[in-house]
């Protein structure tokens, strides 16, 4: 049972929390962003809730009234038990919400193709269009388990869970996964987008104040998922070249043998900067083609569009991406069925040994960490 | 030795490795439930009630015991679904920076998807179907349901389902994969193990004995109405129960078929939600929501019925807009299929796809809009007596409107692009299906109580029960909408921003509270059943109601009503009291019943050992319980000894009593 002292211990270190006026200290990054995309979104959230409020809240007033006015007890109240129709009541009842409705639907019709992830760009911030002569800065991203890739392919460089950005340019952001569904996420950049094995998401957004924020994935993607964070760097246009610069100049480069490491499992991972980068690696991950020899899925697709001519088969030579392919329960025989232990099990002697139902028994972190041959960084632990 | 071949063929993958022997949390559970299960066994034996339970319990037809049953199960799997909330709100109360919080990533994987399924499958769904089965046939004037011995069955198929989880808590594992089961998480290359196998077949089974039981419901509304009751006459309690009926049918064969595609992923090597091969995740997540958003208003429809009920009947008046409130309702039935796609605006389906299914989310607020209003005026110049089941109405109100407002702003894209994922959204659903659901369900428990049992619940009790989930309700759930406008997304298990630390505290503190409105549910049962001679009602009308049930004694007779009511109204039973009802003293005639069978019991535990067997991938035991399935339903079609008579004589002597005691109540 003392497994639960910790948890009454910071229940009562936190009472005195409680006194404290409970919004001043906390910072809502999704009402209070550093990006345009999220400070508009965040707009249309005023607008969409102050256009519900004007319903909602007669609504409640109305609810708290006549449950006080009709009580039982109120004998100066009238009581009509046939009253159950008004054709004028109705209508009200039914065109009050429409009308909202209506006011809501054209809002969201008008925004959500104005703030569409995949459209460019018009403005910087409010009042500052777009220059057309800066091209959108363009980053790949990768979602890995449970780490991000970033590639900046004008840069020729890489990082791992670090994104710079120079402040107020326009970034177009080309995103896809290895394995896992994740969603990239900083609050205070832009709103959130899906990382999909073999399909490519793009989303387009700016950030406008220098400084330090976080990143992370939205979407539950496995046990390393809750510390899947990336640091997110605004910088500004120098600070920004110097930055890459800096990257440019470190040892480890982003190769096939490297990405074979990162490609594990891991989690907590501290950033990585690797200074050079395939070109086409982003290309080979989202068509789940990395490792030499595999048909990507372009290869396919023409093939199959040529279906039967001999000509067709020299690259993909017909078949399909094999990657990490599983055999049905079905088909495997005895051994390979293994066993289903449960897996908060610590690693090593088997249960029972050390005494059953022992804390010292069960691990809080499965995942080994990661560590690149050559960097100091990561070879930690 | 448990590498043999042989060993492997008759045991599948169940090692001793498979008993969480080494899990102090586990353990601990496993003993507390060995003891409490070994005492209700002892006490069951001791007292020899096998025999009773087994005849008038487990194989009985009758729909009023079949829905109480069905209560009992909800509100056990409630008490697990929430110990599970309250582990939950304890780890993200202490793990921030350094503190890892005292569970671990598979540990705490493995409990956001059991809270998740439990509450949805095994605690609103039972609660519901169980309402809807006690009330629905004594409010239209039938004797059963269409369909009786099915009516059996499907709940013991519900029973095998939820027995099938609460054994992954003690035999191997239950899914990481969160409560929809997502892949590519749930595939079998990410998760290899038996947790994944666990949720699927338990959900299978449970699944199929939904659609079987939403067919008979809608049957017996549409076929077994009395006569005189048109549709548009039928308590809004049956209209709403329709209409979620009819959704459960239209939607849990594209639940029931996407967990079969992902079953044949993992058992046949077949490609249908692979990354490669062909295979789209996308897909699943595009089935499961199909399924998914419509059931929020399958469990929804059936409790808006509930509160129009207690509205009406505690305020004393007809209910306001009958006719407008039926269309708002089959509205909502229509356009719920048409806004799936809001679960993932974020995956970049397109400025006009997402603007529709946002457009036509929000339109699903304007029939729900005209249902507030409805009760509002349903109040409006009333007599409201504050009764528990009233009360529960005023907070669900006040509660649901806020959680309708977020849910609104939720369907603007833009809006849930910052927001999807987040607390936020956790804080919105948790929202209307405690504000909504939950708080009708137990106005529902509270409402029909005495119709069920004869007698009235504590009412000390009670109110615990009413503000412990009131108030613990917003405590828990104000601070999460907080943290998620400060950016913490659903799942997570560890925090690094102390700032949100105090917030959660918070919300461990809401979810204590809540413990204690649980505590003073099941407490208000129990004092109740302690001074059931205080409380006894033997009106069969304790809350002077307007609708058929009220008319019958409590506990109803086994054949609910001795002569068919003829509906002339739409308060049936108002209006029979106010032209001066006598109940007829003669003239008895035998009465047709359905005769219990234990088919629905057998069935229903070889499904259970069916889905262990395919679990654990022991072929020969799930092969063998899926023939010994089949055999017994071929079986059970043969046996013509279906029903009986009672004769008219056992009737006149019950309602001879009735009357009697009616009497005595009167003098």
């Amino acid at each position: 049972m003392n497994r639960l002292t910790p948890v009454r211990r910071k229940l009562a270190s936190g009472l005195p929390l409680l006194a404290a006026p409970l919004l001043a200290g906390c910072n809502l990054v999704v009402l209070n962003p550093a990006g345009d995309i999220a400070l508009q979104q965040r707009n249309i959230i005023f607008i969409s809730t102050g256009l519900m409020l004007l319903i909602i809240i007669p609504v409640m007033v109305l609810i708290v009234l006549f449950a006080w006015r009709y009580r039982s007890s109120n004998e100066d109240a009238t009581y009509d038990p046939e009253f159950d129709h008004s054709t004028s009541l109705e209508l009200i009842i039914w065109s009050a919400p429409l009308l909202i409705i209506i006011a809501l639907g054209g809002l969201t019709w008008w925004s959500t193709h104005k703030l569409d992830p995949f459209r460019p760009l018009e403005r910087i911030s409010a009042g500052r269009p777009v220059d057309p002569a800066v091209k959108p800065l363009h980053i790949q991203v990768v979602s890995l388990d449970w780490k991000w890739l970033f590639i900046y392919p004008e840069q020729g460089i890489a990082t791992v869970n670090e994104l710079a950005l120079p402040v107020d340019r326009p970034v177009r952001f080309d995103l896809t996964s290895t394995n896992m569904m994740n969603t990239f996420y900083a609050p205070t950049l832009a709103g959130m987008i899906y990382t999909m094995p073999g399909m490519r998401s793009t989303m387009h957004a700016v950030l406008n104040k220098p400084g330090n924020y976080v990143g992370f994935s939205g979407n539950y993607s496995g046990s390393g998922f809750s510390d899947m964070r990336f640091r997110l760097r605004g910088l500004p246009a120098a600070d920004f070249e110097r930055w890459a610069t800096g990257v440019k100049g470190s040892a480890l480069p982003l190769n096939i043998p490297n990405y074979r490491i990162l490609l594990r499992p891991s989690e907590k991972v501290a950033p990585i900067l690797f200074a050079t980068v395939d070109p086409d690696l982003f290309r080979r991950i989202l068509e789940r083609c990395v490792e030499p020899g595999t048909p990507c899925m372009s290869d396919v697709m023409r093939h199959d569009q040529a279906a039967g001519s001999p000509a067709s088969t020299a690259q993909g030579h017909g078949s399909m991406p094999q990657n990490g392919r599983a055999k049905g329960a079905i088909f495997q025989s005895p051994e390979e069925k293994g066993s289903g232990p449960n897996v908060t099990k610590q690693g090593g002697p088997p249960p029972g040994q050390t005494k059953p139902g022992d804390k010292r028994n069960r691990t809080m972190s499965m995942i080994n960490s990661l560590a690149l041959p050559g960097d100091p960084g990561t070879a930690r632990g | 030795m448990f590498d043999s071949a042989f060993l492997k063929t008759i045991f599948g993958r169940l090692t001793l490795e498979s008993f969480p022997i080494h899990e102090p949390i586990l353990l601990t559970t496993f003993v507390v439930v060995a003891l409490l299960g070994g005492g209700v066994v002892a006490g069951v034996t001791r007292y020899k009630l096998w025999g009773w339970l087994w005849r008038e319990w487990f194989t009985t037809v009758d729909h009023k015991k079949i829905g109480i049953m069905y209560i009992i199960l909800g509100v056990i799997m409630l008490v697990r679904g929430f110990a599970d909330a309250l582990m939950m709100r304890a780890q993200q109360a202490m793990a921030f920076g350094a503190n890892q919080g005292y569970l671990n990533a598979h540990h705490y994987d493995q409990l956001f998807t059991a809270h998740g399924t439990i509450m949805i499958f095994f605690v609103a769904i039972p609660l519901i179907v169980g309402l809807v089965n006690f009330v629905m046939p004594l409010q239209i004037g039938a004797r059963d349901v269409a369909f009786p011995s099915l009516n059996n069955l499907s709940f013991w198929l519900t029973v095998a389902g939820a027995l099938l989880v609460m054994v992954s808590l003690f035999v191997g594992e239950f899914a990481r994969t969160g409560w929809l089961g997502y892949v590519p998480v749930g595939n079998l290359q990410n998760s290899p193990d038996t947790g994944v196998d666990y949720y699927l077949w338990a959900l299978e089974i449970a699944g199929v004995g939904t659609t079987l039981s939403a067919i008979n419901m809608v049957t017996t509304i549409i076929k077994m109405r009395a006569p005189g009751m048109t549709m548009m006459k039928m308590p809004i309690f049956c209209w709403t129960a329709l209409c979620s009926n009819v959704l459960a049918i239209a939607i849990f064969p594209a639940l029931t078929g996407a967990f079969l595609m992902l079953l044949l992923d993992r058992y046949l090597g077949t490609n249908f939600f692979t990354n490669d091969l062909g295979g789209n995740p996308m897909m699943y997540w595009n089935l499961v929501w199909v399924w998914g958003h419509p059931e929020v208003y399958v469990l929804v429809l059936p409790v808006f019925g509930i509160y129009s009920e207690i509205t009406s009947t505690f305020s004393g008046k007809r209910l306001f807009g009958y006719s407008s409130m039926v269309y708002a309702t089959v509205v909502i039935t229509i356009l719920s299929y048409l806004v799936w796609l809001h679960h993932f605006f974020t995956m970049g389906s397109g400025a006009s796809v997402n603007s529709f299914f946002g457009i036509a989310t929000m339109v699903i607020s304007i029939p729900t809009g005209a249902k507030i209003f409805n009760w509002l005026f349903t109040m409006y110049r009333g007599k409201i007596r504050f009764e528990l089941p009233m009360r529960w109405v005023i907070a669900f109100m006040l509660t649901f409107t806020v959680g309708g407002m977020t849910g609104v702003l939720l369907a603007v894209p833009p809006a849930d692009f910052v927001l999807h994922n987040s607390l936020f959204l956790v804080a919105h659903f948790h929202n209307v299906i405690i504000g909504g659901v939950v708080f009708g369900l137990f106005a529902g428990i509270d409402y029909w109580f005495p119709k069920a049992f004869g007698f009235k619940l504590d009412r000390f009790w009670g109110n615990v029960h009413f503000w412990g989930w009131t108030i613990g309700y917003w405590v828990a759930w104000t601070p999460i909408y907080v943290v998620g406008l400060m950016g913490a997304t659903r799942r997570l298990r560890h925090f690094d921003d102390p700032a949100m630390q105090p917030y959660f505290i918070i919300a461990a503190i809401g979810a204590v509270i809540i413990l204690v409105g649980i505590i003073g549910f099941i407490m208000s049962i129990i004092v109740g059943v302690i001074r059931r001679d205080q409380l006894r009602d033997t009106t069969g009308d304790p809350w002077n109601g307007r609708t058929l049930e009220w008319s019958t004694s409590s506990p109803p007779p086994a054949y609910n009503f001795a002569f068919t009511p003829v509906v002339h109204e739409l308060d049936t039973w108002y209006d029979m009291k106010n032209r001066g009802y006598e109940r007829p003293a003669d003239g008895y005639r035998a009465i047709h019943m359905p005769r219990n069978t234990g088919a629905g019991v057998i069935i229903s535990f070889l499904a259970l050992v069916m889905g262990f067997g395919m679990v654990w991938y022991m072929w020969w035991l799930g092969l063998l319980a899926f023939v010994a399935m089949v055999a017994v339903a071929i079986g059970h079609s043969f046996n013509r000894n279906r029903d009986y008579f009672i004769p008219a004589d056992e009737v006149a002597g019950i309602e001879a009593k009735r009357n009697k005691q009616l009497a005595g109540a009167a003098a």
